[in-house]
């Protein structure tokens, strides 16, 4: 069992990095299933929106594509070195999701203006759910991070 | 109406015309395989059926309907570019060519071309970068320029604009997942970066073209034809994506592991 213990330490940063990339593709992909194509409130393209927005955008949509795919492969490369810590994993999981999720609803969505989140609606109230939940889960996220990093601490005490 | 027939005639004859290179490819590919089979073990089935389906969706974009109707509508030949840049060097880079080849030369031929493959021009070409820039670079020139429209009054200029659409993205392709052997690696942390880069170049093209037309494309096909270039992009950009991520998960495989298994 200790031995097990000691190839997570080994690999708290890679736990984290997976979970953070499969955060940010899993909310990059409910963004496009749900808000896109499923209910029709996002804008594939919005006409205030500004050449950096589209920049923003591109390189978001690119790196979130990658990065499901690569968080993915990171987990069956985790286990085969014995090293997956599934909390940590979910704590980055939430730092991702979270992190994206609030880059997007304040910056892409009301500085660049990208799209809106709904239109033809008084979008206040949307907005502040869509950011109020994306720093609960951010903060979340940097709890259990906080707490696995303080137990990684005491288990290498005590190895 | 007699015009109009003449016109067919000729476009029949024209079309076989088109289609010979494409047979030639397959047929020489074939021969290839049939050849090196003498001296080495069997070339696998699946190669030959890579090759055979990356010649098709070539060839879709090129001969045949979908290539007739692109060149009044620009839906059809987002289609059709998507075929052609996109899905036919993915599948012919499968079919290792170059491999292929390699095993059938004799060894002194096949030194000469290792030789050249490593040359400096050949490799400045398989630079991730400059195949990236090749790529989508050329897609920007041609999408945000008059050359569209240009590619549609002269032959000539449409037949290099396509010729060119195929090869930069096969040199992409081969640049970012390695099948075929390449004269330089590049690590995957450098080609990942290149990888996400060019892909966001393409998303960023895709709804530029949305909101602004190229030349002489009414704003209805402009719009479709973004949302296929976007959409029908990233279905065969997350089959790359797997591809070069499977690399990476071999390439990375514990050495311990690999010792006990021995």
């Amino acid at each position: 069992m200790s031995k097990v213990l000691d190839e997570r330490l080994n690999y708290l940063g890679r736990n984290l990095l997976s979970g953070c990339l499969l955060g940010i593709g899993f909310v990059a992909f409910v963004d496009e299933a749900v808000f896109h194509q499923l209910l029709h409130w996002h804008h594939f393209y919005d006409k205030s929106t500004p050449d950096i927005g589209l920049v923003s955008d591109g390189i978001f949509h690119a790196f979130s594509w990658f990065s499901t795919v690569a968080g993915l492969f990171l987990v069956p490369d985790l286990r085969r070195r014995n090293a997956w810590w599934p909390k940590r994993w979910f704590g980055g999981f939430l730092l991702g999701g979270g992190g994206f999720n609030l880059y997007d609803g304040t910056v892409q969505h009301k500085i660049m203006r990208i799209h809106q989140i709904r239109y033809n609606v008084e979008i206040a109230p949307y907005d502040w759910v869509w950011n109020i939940l994306a720093v609960l889960i951010l903060v979340v996220g940097f709890i259990i991070i906080f707490r696995t990093s303080r137990e990684s601490k005491t288990m290498d005490g005590t190895v | 109406m007699e015009h109009h027939h003449v016109h067919q005639a000729n476009e029949l004859s024209n079309e076989l015309l088109l289609a010979l290179p494409f047979v030639l490819a397959v047929l020489i590919y074939l021969l290839l395989g049939l050849v090196s089979n003498q001296r080495h073990k069997r070339w696998p089935i699946y190669r030959y059926m890579y090759w055979v389906s990356g010649v098709f969706s070539a060839a879709a974009a090129l001969i045949g309907p979908v290539a007739d109707l692109a060149h009044e509508n620009f839906t059809a030949h987002m289609i059709g570019h998507l075929f052609l840049g996109m899905l036919a060097p993915l599948l012919l880079a499968h079919a290792a060519p170059m491999t292929l080849l390699m095993r059938t030369l004799s060894v002194g031929h096949a030194r000469k071309l290792s030789r050249i493959l490593k040359s400096f021009p050949v490799s400045i070409f398989c630079h991730p970068l400059v195949a990236s820039i090749l790529n989508i670079g050329g897609l920007w020139v041609l999408y945000t320029t008059d050359l569209y429209a240009a590619m549609h009054q002269y032959n000539l200029l449409h037949t290099i604009i396509h010729l060119h659409v195929f090869l930069a993205g096969y040199l992409y392709t081969i640049s970012i997942i390695y099948i075929d052997p390449l004269p330089h690696r590049y690590s995957f942390i450098f080609r990942a970066i290149v990888l996400i880069l060019s892909l966001a170049a393409h998303g960023i093209l895709s709804k530029y073209i949305y909101a602004y037309p190229p030349a002489g494309v009414p704003i209805e096909q402009a719009q479709v034809g973004g949302m296929i270039m976007y959409y029908g992009g990233d279905m065969i950009e997350i089959i790359l994506i797997f591809l070069f991520c499977r690399q990476w998960y071999k390439a990375a495989r514990p050495r311990t592991s690999v010792s006990l298994s021995h």
